[in-house]
């Protein structure tokens, strides 16, 4: 079992939202602080988890033809349990994320690791490319909320450390609010991807980058 | 007269000043994904006009005769979503029989609508707000059209990006996120736009 190998690939090499670019809706929408990244990730790991090893167990029984029905019923029902979880459990986190937790069921990442890893492999490795997978675009999330929360907001942890309002790192006055609004979400998301595509490409071509 | 001038300000409030892709996030996959060139953006925009509004009439009437007396709202998303899916599935049986021309220009997006999310945000939006069907088929409808701007803007842009230069890492994908980015900012001038 290559568990390190798809550890890399969930986390860096294959990493679901910075290079394969599935599920941009969430990581554009909700990334304005650190506490809705991180709750994101994790319900989307949980979800990620549950259906990877429920559609690998029920792989030859489904039939090939309305697969992607089968595959979306099973992730509607797991969505629709976290929902009612994070209503019941964590209010705040299910108010700040709002309609993107009913939204994951159309979430590219999950239906696409479905398709591509879970209704070709055995269960343990489907729950391992689940957690990785969900893993590596939790640190997508976070990293972006990170950035957008620092330049918009100038706080760093916000709705998570500090008793909720997270330490105040900028003044208040210096700070770019455009970062948090839509705008920003673009903006910052298109500079990653390009700085990830900057490191990956480095090793091979630094003849070019170095011009 | 009063309810025309609602549905209006609820169908403007949708094309500009909440517009779906560039100031909801909803659909982004799409509008990344099919925005390469105006024509195919222009077939998509119409392909998701059609099924948003079909979406929401269909889905008011389930979500008020069937979930809500039975006190089954909490199983709105599974329903929503299946609708949705045999609903596209079916648009494209229908339109291969009685409408092959349309069919045609259509036919490589209709699959792709399931997992729009542009879709089932509007038919769940509609349900979370309480419209009624004449509001929540607006919604839907103007939902679309609003979609529909937005990717024929940025496909346009993107069409005449792919002559200028611009730095190695920013090839591709980052520079047209780059782009949106400016529409985005565009679009935040609609904010607090009311005509009624």
């Amino acid at each position: 079992m290559n568990v390190k190998k798809q550890f890399i690939e969930g986390l860096i090499t294959q990493n679901p939202a910075l290079v394969q670019l599935l599920g941009m809706c969430p990581l554009l929408a909700i990334t304005t602080s650190m506490f809705n990244g991180i709750g994101m990730g994790a319900a989307v790991i949980i979800i990620l988890t549950c259906s990877n090893v429920v559609i690998s167990a029920l792989r030859k029984i489904i039939p090939s033809k309305v697969r992607i029905a089968c595959y979306i019923v099973v992730i509607a029902g797991f969505v629709t349990m976290v929902d009612l979880l994070l209503k019941a459990f964590i209010p705040a986190l299910s108010k700040s994320l709002g309609l993107f937790i009913p939204l994951i069921v159309v979430n590219c990442i999950i239906l696409g690791r479905a398709e591509g890893y879970a209704s070709k492999n055995g269960i343990v490795g489907s729950a391992l490319d689940g957690i990785f997978q969900g893993f590596g675009n939790m640190c997508a999330l976070t990293l972006m909320c990170i950035i957008r929360e620092f330049l918009g907001a100038g706080t760093f942890g916000g709705g998570l450390l500090n008793g909720g309002a997270g330490f105040q790192i900028l003044p208040e006055n210096v700070v770019a609010l455009g970062m948090i609004l839509p705008v920003g979400g673009f903006l910052t998301l298109g500079v990653v991807i390009a700085a990830v595509q900057y490191f990956m490409n480095r090793p091979k071509k630094t003849k070019e980058v170095a011009k | 007269m009063e309810s025309i001038t609602s549905l209006l300000s609820i169908g403007l409030a949708a094309v500009l000043v909440n517009n779906f892709v560039l100031s909801q996030f909803l659909g982004i996959c799409p509008f990344m994904g099919v925005s390469k060139k105006v024509d195919t953006a222009l077939g998509m925009g119409m392909a998701v006009i059609f099924v948003m509004g079909v979406a929401a009439a269909v889905n008011w009437p389930i979500n008020q005769f069937i979930l809500v007396p039975n006190g089954l709202g909490f199983m709105q998303t599974v329903t929503f979503i299946l609708v949705i899916a045999s609903l596209v599935q079916f648009v494209e049986m229908f339109l291969q029989k009685a409408v092959p021309s349309l069919y045609e220009a259509l036919g490589v997006y209709l699959p792709l609508i399931t997992t729009n999310c542009a879709v089932l945000g509007a038919t769940l939006q509609n349900a979370q707000k309480g419209y009624n069907f004449g509001e929540a088929l607006t919604y839907g409808i103007f939902g679309g059209v609003g979609f529909l701007i937005a990717i024929v803007l940025f496909a346009s842009v993107r069409e005449r990006m792919e002559f200028g230069k611009c730095p190695k890492a920013f090839e591709g994908f980052p520079i047209a996120l780059v782009a949106a980015s400016l529409i985005a900012l565009a679009f935040m001038g609609f904010s607090g736009l009311k005509v009624w």
